[in-house]
């Protein structure tokens, strides 16, 4: 969750005005009657006309709820194969295919079997009023998340299936179902409440009157806060003022210790209360890499639990808890901050001070509770994956070690220099060793070497010499101040390193953001730029990364490091869902758990551009709190960094279109024009032929043949263009190469257009040395006809046309020079464009416009390149045929076998 | 002269219709057929001199037909009316043993000179003549004797080999695959071909680089006129 958004649960579904509305049948119990409450409201919106559908209904065998199930459409519940044995489960694929108006949902709290799309069924019905479906469901009041602890202490049973608070704040009704306790525990006896056979001892107990009248307190309590908060909305929205706290924050301070995730709860219904958004604090000191994997994983679980409960959960580097949870207080206009009790012993509290009585003197005008908390009684916990044995266990023995070793030098020392100094000069020398050992190795080492000084001392210096015993009272003193001093500056010196070592953390991470945006800055391809995104996170989080992008409706893997394109199914179910909620899934998380990746959105203020599967080989928690963040900034980045290339995409994209669109109008205009001019001409000489044959005399007459012939010749090669050009689209030109001879080539091309250059002299200079080329022969002769026929078109007869090939750069370059009017500047560089003449409907004879752009076409496809420009001296365009060297065949080669 | 027959298959009508006319104002006896089968029964029954063969039939693929003519050893000269941008189908026919190819569209003065040549073609190889005499090239086989203008031209083997084909098929387009074939026995290539015929164009040419004896059908081969 982003700092932007501290009451985030509810995610901004993908329409939100589509949203289904969730009614939720609230009891104290079981056997209040709320299944059967549901039902009766059921039936009265499909008599209403309402499309009902039972998703599942749990009747427990009670004939009263069976009677009204009857008469609705039941969705079949799905089985799910378990350990054997096959579990029902509501199917909510069905559900969403069948799209009812509303479904009845029972059992807001029940967990699905393992398998499942989630594992609560609670996240089914999101996903359901997410479609748009509106939902009855059932709910009692120990299964609500803040409540839970609440419950526990009430009832003494833990109730482990939990519905997050979001859910009924999301809620567009609650309704209390309400049955005095003294009627339930007669329902009870009566046998109309049905309990499972294995809970029943468990839950009998639960039943007492004392219970009953607490958690009907609650439910109604609860109840009674949200119609309070539906007030406060009202007077909100409706501008009234009203006496709500404004701009006032409740802290709750998290730790390692087991109480921290009560107190989280604590904090969210103190907060929900007085209506005041809250934090959860996490101070990250220097001691925390010292920290166990478990406690590192309990403080991460109780962050998580504050997000979930809609707080906003924050972890800050500090040294000083005390000062750091103030100042951060202060900075966030905290009003109230909530601490866990010390669980420390007396004697510890009054070497070290306690955190609580820092806080509590230094608060000012805080006000500050303490919470003795709830140790959380949870089975599971104790055998919680431990980490391996602390990897650093060595490093410290050498850390002990080095403290040995550093005493003894300045024992060594101290002997050697004791006939010229006094007793001071020594305790300096020991002074000295303990600072080096804080600085480099931390406070233990420290304060092991700082002990074994004071005892060196003591047995080598302070007289009698080689004993422990100290006689003169002086010597007493000092000794005492040396110790004092020793410990003293082992502490400050060690402060001093964890402090650089927190800050050189925080300044590679930082270090770390500023290369990843610099290294993604410089991708200019969209696989450029995932496969950086991909490698970047993989590097600095130690993580195997995997980025998925839509392409044609489904996600598929565009980068991966360690490059690996395997996803299961499960893996890419779980992509599919992260992508289309825009939010986590996966391993680790709420959603599809089981996966063997862990599945992370990553969003713009617009869309979930792309999804990142995160997972590492080793077990255990994938990411603590502080990668997490770390990645979350990662990914925000990255996603910009996408929808940044994405839309320079589109919007080159779109300039295209619409570009292909305009020369495509234009060449439909010319078109039509270069094919019916021709025909015309045609039809108009051979019906005056036909028609007045005999009345025309021979002369007139050959002209109107001679106009059909040429008309018809005009025409012939305007479809060879179009026909040429349509091939070049559609990329079905299949080259032929072989070795070219150039002036076999000119000579066959001149004489082929022959007819059409009429008086136009071709002078063809092709040396003997010109080496051959490789070359389609066909498509290179259509360049060479395309050329001439043009020379032909923009010169005045009688003009010459040159033909000169040459070598250059070891390539070959074949010129073909006019004496016409040249190509004007400003269209030398478009004049091969595709339907660039069409655009010029004046000066353009039929099919003018695309032989340039088929010689180009051409000529690309060859290897080779083509450009125009106008004689350097006098009047006439020239265009060279480029050959570069890459198509020359060698002479050597060309020499045959004999 | 007696009415040359000649025997047009196509299925386009127009162009039956076009073709009789002209051909029958130049002498030529017409014999015309929508499809092969009909085709085919017309060359049993009239033995027509030439045949004008469209590749594109209803009812058999042209190259069938060719390849099925030549496998009778029925060498009736045959002209193929191609479409353009079927360079692989020309150089197919030509290859199964047709004489030649017109493009469509097609005058129909350039259809005429090509079903005379193929005429002329046929007579040699049936008069069995060792002599080529035309435009001041002389190539006499038997003697391998080659004059150009009156002047003794001295060719290398390989030289007078090449031109030993294209004389033996005067008037016929020989694709570059059949003189390969003659000449390398299947081996070389092209790119050797036309090293050749550039020489032999030096030799043989009034202005080699305005060849007017050995013409190039770009893409497809060699003919000497």
């Amino acid at each position: 969750m982003s700092e932007q958004q501290p009451h985030g649960e509810p995610l901004p579904p993908p329409k939100p005005s589509a949203r289904g509305r969730l009614r939720i049948f609230l009891g104290a119990a079981p056997g209040v009657g709320k299944t059967f409450e549901m039902l009766l409201t059921a039936r009265a919106l499909k008599a209403e006309g309402v499309d009902v559908v039972i998703g599942v209904v749990e009747t427990h065998g009670r004939k009263e709820t069976a009677a009204l199930v009857e008469g609705f459409e039941t969705i079949p519940l799905r089985s799910v194969p378990h350990g054997g044995q096959c579990l029902a489960e509501m199917d909510i694929d069905a559900i969403l295919a069948r799209r009812p108006q509303l479904v009845l949902v029972d059992e807001l709290a029940h967990s699905n079997a393992p398998g499942s799309r989630h594992p609560k069924r609670y996240m089914d019905v999101e996903e359901i009023l997410a479609a748009g479906i509106d939902v009855l469901t059932t709910l009692n009041i120990q299964h609500v998340e803040s409540l839970n602890d609440v419950v526990a202490r009430i009832t003494r049973v833990r109730v482990r299936e939990v519905v997050p608070d979001a859910m009924l704040d999301a809620a567009d009704d609650i309704e209390i179902v309400d049955i005095s306790p003294d009627d339930l525990i007669k329902r009870l006896a009566d046998g109309k409440v049905y309990l499972p056979e294995q809970a029943r001892r468990a839950l009998e107990r639960f039943f007492t009157r004392g219970n009953l009248t607490a958690l009907r307190e609650l439910a109604l309590r609860r109840t009674a806060e949200r119609v309070d908060d539906a007030l406060l909305d009202h007077m909100r929205s409706h501008a009234i003022r009203g006496p709500w706290p404004a701009g006032e924050r409740l802290l709750v301070c998290v730790t390692s210790d087991e109480a921290s995730l009560g107190l989280v709860r604590y904090a969210k219904r103190a907060a929900d209360r007085q209506r005041i958004p809250w934090i959860a604090l996490h101070v990250e000191s220097p001691r925390e890499s010292a920290r166990s994997e478990t406690e590192r994983d309990r403080v991460a679980e109780a962050l998580r639990l504050a997000e979930r409960l809609g707080g906003l959960a924050v972890s800050i580097p500090g040294d000083r808890i005390a000062d750091d949870v103030l100042a951060f207080a202060r900075e966030r206009n905290v009003t109230q901050i909530v601490l866990g009790a010390s669980r420390r012993s007396r004697v510890f509290e009054l070497l070290n001070g306690s955190v609580a009585n820092d806080v509590i003197r230094r608060a000012g005008l805080i006000g500050v509770s303490v919470i003795a908390g709830d140790q959380e009684v949870k089975a599971e916990d104790k055998h919680a994956l431990r980490s391996a044995p602390r990897p650093d266990l060595g490093a410290d023995w050498k850390a002990y070690g080095a403290a040995a070793v550093s005493v003894a030098l300045a024992t060594g020392f101290g002997l050697l220099v004791q006939p010229y100094v006094g007793l001071e000069t020594i305790d300096l020398i020991f002074l000295v060793s303990v600072l080096a050992v804080a600085a480099s190795h931390g406070l233990w080492p420290s304060l092991a070497a700082s002990l074994g000084s004071s005892l060196c001392y003591n047995f080598f210096f302070i007289p009698p010499l080689h004993t422990f015993t100290i006689t003169d009272p002086a010597n007493v003193a000092a000794f005492a101040v040396f110790l004092i001093v020793a410990l003293v500056v082992s502490q400050l010196a060690a402060r001093v390193r964890g402090q650089v070592i927190a800050a050189r953390s925080r300044a590679r991470s930082t270090e770390a953001l500023y290369e990843f945006s610099r290294k993604i800055a410089e991708a200019d391809t969209l696989d450029d730029l995932l496969w950086a995104v991909a490698f970047q996170i993989a590097s600095m989080l130690k993580l195997e990364v995997v980025l998925l992008m839509p392409e044609n409706g489904s996600l598929t893997v565009r980068a991966a490091y360690p490059p690996d394109d395997e996803l299961d199914a499960a893996d890419l179910g779980a992509a599919r869902w992260a992508f289309d909620r825009g939010r986590a899934a996966g391993r680790g998380a709420d959603t599809l758990p089981g996966g063997k990746r862990l599945f992370m959105p990553l969003r713009t203020t617009k869309a979930v551009v792309a999804v990142a599967g995160l997972t590492r080989e080793s077990p255990g928690t994938l990411l603590t709190p502080a990668s997490m963040r770390l990645l979350g900034a990662l990914l925000d980045q990255a996603a910009v960094a996408i929808e940044r290339l994405d839309l320079s995409r589109h919007m080159e994209a779109a300039r295209v279109e619409a570009e292909t669109e305009r020369l495509r109008s234009a060449l439909l205009a010319s078109l039509s024009h270069d094919l019916k001019t021709p025909l015309a001409s045609i039809l108009g000489a051979a019906t005056t032929l036909k028609n007045y044959g005999a009345l025309i005399d021979a002369p007139a007459r050959d002209d109107l043949v001679d106009t059909i012939e040429t008309e018809a010749g005009r025409m012939t090669r305007f479809v060879g263009n179009l026909l040429d050009l349509s091939r070049l689209e559609a990329g079905t030109i299949r080259l032929d190469r072989s070795a070219i001879d150039l002036a076999d080539q000119v000579s066959s091309a001149t004489a082929r257009v022959g007819p059409a250059l009429k008086q136009r002299p071709v002078d063809i200079d092709i040396p003997a040395d010109i080496p051959f080329v490789m070359a389609d022969a066909l498509l290179l002769e259509h360049v060479l006809i395309n050329l001439l026929e043009n020379a032909a078109k923009y010169t005045a007869e009688g003009t010459r046309i040159a033909i000169a090939a040459r070598r250059e750069n070891g390539g070959v370059r074949l010129e073909i020079a006019d004496e016409g009017a040249g190509i004007p500047e400003a269209d030398l560089s478009r004049i091969f464009e595709k339907y660039y003449r069409a655009e010029d409907r004046d000066r353009r004879s039929a099919g003018a416009g695309l032989g340039l752009a088929i010689c180009k076409g051409f000529m690309t496809a060859m290897g080779g390149d083509i450009f125009a420009a106008n004689r350097a001296g006098g009047q006439g365009a020239v265009f060279t045929l480029v050959f570069p060297a890459a198509l020359v065949v060698p002479p050597g080669e060309a020499e045959p076998a004999a | 002269m007696s009415e040359t027959p000649i025997l047009i298959v196509d299925d386009e009508a127009p162009i039956r219709r076009l073709l009789r006319t002209g051909l029958t104002t130049q002498g030529f006896l017409v014999f015309e057929a929508a499809t092969a089968a009909e085709g085919e029964a017309i060359l049993a029954r009239e033995r027509p001199d030439v045949l004008l063969l469209d590749l594109g039939l209803p009812d058999k693929d042209g190259l069938d037909v060719i390849r099925d003519l030549r496998a009778r050893r029925d060498a009736t000269p045959i002209i193929v009316l191609s479409a353009r941008g079927d360079e692989r189908a020309k150089i197919d026919a030509l290859d199964l043993g047709a004489d030649d190819y017109v493009t469509k569209p097609f005058g129909i003065g350039e259809l005429v000179a090509r079903i005379r040549a193929a005429l002329r073609h046929r007579v040699q190889q049936q008069g069995g003549e060792p002599v080529y005499e035309r435009d001041g090239l002389l190539v006499d086989l038997s003697r391998r004797l080659v004059r150009c203008d009156g002047v003794d031209v001295k060719l290398s083997p390989k030289e007078y080999e090449i031109l030993r084909m294209l004389v033996t098929h005067a008037g016929k387009v020989l694709t570059h695959r059949m003189l390969m074939h003659e000449i390398w026995g299947g081996g070389g290539d092209v790119q050797y071909l036309r090293i050749y015929v550039r020489q032999l164009r030096q030799k043989l040419e009034r202005h080699p680089d305005r060849p007017e004896r050995i013409l190039t059908e770009t893409g497809v081969g060699y003919r000497l006129v």
